[in-house]
């Protein structure tokens, strides 16, 4: 038995260490633990809940619209604030842009690297990888010619003899199964992408001014005008603008990320059979296709348990505890509690060894981020969930592109409960909001040619017109999954806030009846050729795009009950 | 041994970049720095001609966002150029190489180029609990920032967390947490590249700068470069004709609002906010905040979740509301109302020294010392 330690997983957001057992070449226990700490929910105590979106949202550099949106849903929540349908797709227009590009970001820039052998990439023929190339897509960028230009750029870049980020990684381990020329082709495509995020992302600083951390954000609905007559707003310019780069954005999508990401797959199908994990699926649902309290969603919420398809639980945020058996904080009422995030209760308390050290003391406590648990159960949250409920419950779109990903790779079904299955489906979510996002696009400029300029409720704007003590929750779907804010105001202040996120769900430690996280159910099982080299490990924990900045935090240490609690 | 600058060129060649279309990104840099035109050529000229620095880049209590800023970097193929001019040794979020061998490139930059490399801490560094609130490899952020800054030629410290403590040093400051100036005193040559996040823009012109002068650009009192902190954003904005005249936005969607009227009422921090986001603007030049139509938070000032919040509340006791006032007098005026240290230490004496043409400090010797104290928020 080896006992491997991972620290720095690099390629994430944050601060993650895993720890795993690796016995006969498998990994047969592991541990999940976020080692840094900020406390941001401490910080909100006492501010004007209209500016708490700017603190969360600093939570996250990486999903960086995230947080603002479950805070300013969270506060609306609380005061009544309604804000009109433009307020809603300007919304709708940024979430999905910003789950388009992240994804491709995790796919080519985060993810890519544990399944391409850049150096093998060197010795690919350019002619035999156009012939690739122009098999799988009628993309331009593919002659022979374009190939050996990027293969000439990689080949002066490693004569240099300074590698820099792609220096003493795991290059020729065994694990890397892709022919030299499907390397060559997936470098020329992970430089690429890294223009193609720049450009695509611009939808967001014509939205908000600027990426990272937008800044049109507001309690009630959007700071971005609209009117077609002026040009300090958006207009028929604009709007025109972003059309290009959501084209720009579905082009890349379609004809170079899908194609890429089921050529790669089709080389690793054995990782259909790896990295099942908790097999319980939450997701809030997003994308609110009407305006009010509970209005359709585009992708659904709902719960799926046990890897069961068959049946889609409605989602009841009640259900939602959080545990710190395993986690640096403590409990008044003893560490076996499991409480709601209305009764959130935390004190940090650190017990672990103090730094420098070599082990966690695994037995105790172990991480930054608590447990949490929905109905009882650890669940897996981010893109395989949500297409996961969507499929279930018979969205059309999904379920034929779900199809097509698994017709093309000759899998069933029970291959999306798998490492692959969240590499396709985060694949699939992209390709799905890359169409979508035309139409909200086009409700957009219809209500500007009506005159329907709404972007705020003003009404509910001064802290004067809120009641003086008030409750409210904000849910969203994030690119890593299921995001919940809650909020407690008194006399116009925040009293209480509290956060539960996407990768504590996924990243979270044990729980009280010892049930892993789903990070560490799923290593479990996980080959590993090379305890010295555990690209294996790699592959998997990224399969769940970690952003652990967003999971570890800390709520009020008083205990107020939060009234009603509704979704959207 | 290769001749580094035909190396340059043949790699321009083979990218597709043409020697003039990378003039052009030279001429850009020289003005984005301020300087004359004709300095784009003695910038190409030093950029051929250099090796690749190594960089060190450390992420402790961030969010990323400046790692994300820095992947936005603008003027595709002649950007590109310029960060392949350097080697990035060490970045968490974009290196391929995971635990112990991401650890040991860390150690090989910091052992093998002991001072001549530059490090870029990212995020702040936190002090409670011995540290665990931030370890990397097992070990405690401050242990690792006092090593890496230790031994480096320069410290860059990118975003408002790493340069001034920021969002964990927010009021109560749950963790301890510090600036780099504040966390390892006495680092040799530090740079502040506040804002949250940074802006790519002025991270690349900082380095330009630097591979072309052999030396760190002159800075205010707070460490940042003049060429990019040396004036407020009311000075720059181009709503600025809208508060001379005396036009506001009062209600969000409203006339003023759509016509792009001044967000002073709304909340503006722009009077007191020093930086060039107006001039540069984001995601190469689409758009700023203001631009978007909401007021600026003031991000690229010290402590300014608590110094420049409520963000919706209005500076108050400006005189002359509605009337041709000037830069200095709104200064003065707003930052009594945001906050009595800020004021002491901070943007009226570097407006003043502005005023009155004095030559802007270079580099401090004491680390810190002008730096004011963190105080509680309103």
């Amino acid at each position: 038995m080896t006992h491997v330690v991972v620290d720095p997983v690099t390629r994430i957001e944050g601060h993650l260490r895993i720890e795993a057992e690796v016995d006969g070449g498998k990994v047969s226990d592991a541990w999940s633990s976020a080692t840094m700490f900020r406390g941001v929910e401490l910080i909100l105590k006492g501010r004007d809940p209209r500016d708490a979106w700017a603190f969360t949202q600093r939570i996250c550099g990486v999903c960086t619209t995230v947080h603002a949106i479950a805070s300013i849903r969270a506060v609306e929540n609380a005061v009544g604030a309604a804000p009109p349908p433009n307020a809603r797709l300007l919304r709708n227009l940024i979430i999905a842009s910003q789950c388009v590009q992240d994804h491709v970001i995790h796919f080519y820039h985060l993810h890519a690297l544990d399944w391409v052998d850049i150096v093998s990439a060197l010795s690919a023929d350019p002619a035999k990888t156009s012939v690739l190339a122009q098999s799988i897509s009628d993309w331009p960028l593919s002659s022979a010619k374009y190939f050996a230009g990027v293969q000439g750029r990689v080949k002066a870049f490693v004569a240099r003899g300074q590698l820099g980020p792609f220096a003493n990684a795991y290059w020729g381990h065994p694990a890397y199964k892709l022919p030299a020329e499907a390397n060559l082709m997936a470098v020329a495509h992970y430089l690429e992408a890294l223009d193609w995020q720049r450009e695509v992302i611009k939808m967001h600083a014509i939205l908000g001014g600027k990426n990272p951390h937008l800044q049109s954000f507001l309690v009630g609905g959007m700071a971005t005008p609209i009117d077609p007559d002026r040009q300090a707003s958006l207009n028929a310019g604009t709007i025109a603008q972003m059309r290009g780069l959501i084209a720009k954005a579905r082009d890349f999508v379609t004809r170079v990320y899908i194609p890429d990401l089921l050529a790669v797959a089709s080389f690793y199908k054995d990782w259909a059979g790896y990295g099942a994990g908790v097999g319980n699926y939450l997701v809030y649902g997003e994308y609110p296709e009407k305006d009010g309290a509970s209005p359709p969603l585009f992708l659904p919420a709902g719960v799926i348990r046990k890897r069961d398809l068959s049946k889609v639980e409605t989602f009841d945020p009640s259900k939602i505890t959080e545990q710190v058996k395993h986690s640096w904080y403590e409990y008044g009422g003893g560490d076996d509690k499991a409480l709601h995030p209305s009764k959130g209760e935390t004190k940090p308390r650190y017990t672990g060894p103090k730094p420098p050290y070599e082990r966690l003391e695994t037995a105790g406590k172990y991480s930054w981020l608590k447990s949490p648990r929905y109905d009882g159960e650890p669940m897996e949250v981010g893109p395989l969930s949500r297409m996961l409920v969507a499929y279930a419950s018979g969205h059309p779109r999904v379920k034929e592109l779900v199809g097509a990903v698994l017709g093309k790779l000759s899998v069933g079904p029970e291959a999306l409960f798998s490492t692959l299955g969240r590499v396709g489906a985060r694949g699939i979510e992209t390709q799905l909001l890359a169409e979508k996002m035309d139409d909200w696009l086009s409700e957009l400029a219809d209500n500007m040619g009506r005159r329907d300029l709404r972007i705020h409720d003003n009404s509910k704007w001064e802290p004067a017109s809120w009641p003086a003590e008030c409750t409210g929750a904000g849910f969203h779907e994030a690119p890593r999954g299921a995001l919940g804010h809650w909020v407690e105001i008194r006399d116009g202040r925040i009293a209480n806030y509290q956060c539960i996120v996407p990768s504590t769900w996924n990243a979270g430690p044990r729980d009280a009846a010892a049930k892993r996280g789903p990070y560490e159910e799923a290593l479990v099982g996980t080959p590993v050729h090379d305890p010295t080299k555990p690209v294996e490990i790699l592959r998997t924990v990224h399969s769940f795009d970690p952003c652990i900045a967003c999971g570890v935090h800390v709520v009020d240490t008083q205990k107020r009950e939060l009234a009603r609690v509704r979704a959207l | 041994m290769k001749d580094p600058n035909n190396w340059f060129l043949s790699e321009l060649e083979r990218r597709g970049v043409s020697r003039r279309e990378f003039m052009g990104f030279c001429g850009v840099m020289a003005s984005a720095l301020a300087l004359p035109k004709s300095v784009g050529a003695k910038i190409a000229a030093e950029i051929a001609r250099t090796e690749k620095p190594v960089l060190v880049w450390l992420e402790f209590q961030d969010c990323a966002g400046n790692s994300e800023s820095f992947l936005r970097a603008e003027r595709p193929s002649a950007a590109d150029v310029v960060l392949d001019t350097l080697s990035l040794d060490y970045h968490e979020t974009i290196m391929a190489a995971a635990g112990k061998q991401a650890e040991e490139n860390l150690q090989k930059a910091v052992k093998e180029r002991a001072g001549k490399y530059i490090a870029v801490v990212e995020g702040s560094i936190p002090t409670g609990e011995n540290g665990a609130y931030c370890c990397i490899g097992g070990r405690a952020a401050i242990d690792m920032a006092r090593e890496v800054c230790g031994g480096a030629m320069a410290t860059i410290a990118i975003g408002t967390c790493a340069a001034y403590g920021g969002l964990p040093a927010a009021s109560p400051n749950p963790t301890g947490a510090l600036s780099v100036a504040d966390a390892v005193p006495g680092v040799k040559n530090l740079i502040n590249l506040p804002a949250c996040p940074a802006n790519v823009e002025n991270l690349t012109a900082l380095i330009v700068y630097f591979l072309t002068f052999k030396k760190l650009p002159p800075v205010d009192s707070y460490r940042r470069p003049l060429f990019a902190y040396g004036k407020s954003i009311h000075d720059n904005c181009e709503r600025r004709a809208h508060y001379d005249a005396g036009q506001y936005v009062e209600n969000w969607g409203d006339e003023g609002h759509r016509t792009g009227y001044c967000l002073y009422k709304m909340g503006c921090k722009g009077p007191v906010a020093y930086q060039n986001c107006p001039v540069v603007r984001w995601n190469g030049g689409t758009n700023w905040p203001i631009g978007c139509g909401h007021p600026c938070i003031g991000c690229a000032s010290p402590d300014f979740w608590d110094k420049m919040s409520p963000f919706y509340q209005h500076l108050s006791g400006i005189p002359g509301f509605g009337v041709q006032s000037n830069i200095d007098t709104v200064g003065v005026w707003a930052t009594v109302g945001v906050g009595a240290a800020f004021a002491a230490h901070g943007v009226i004496s570097l407006a003043k020294r502005w005023k009155e043409g004095q030559p802007a400090r270079h580099l401090p010797e004491e680390p810190g010392k002008e730096v004011p104290e963190k105080g509680g928020r309103p």
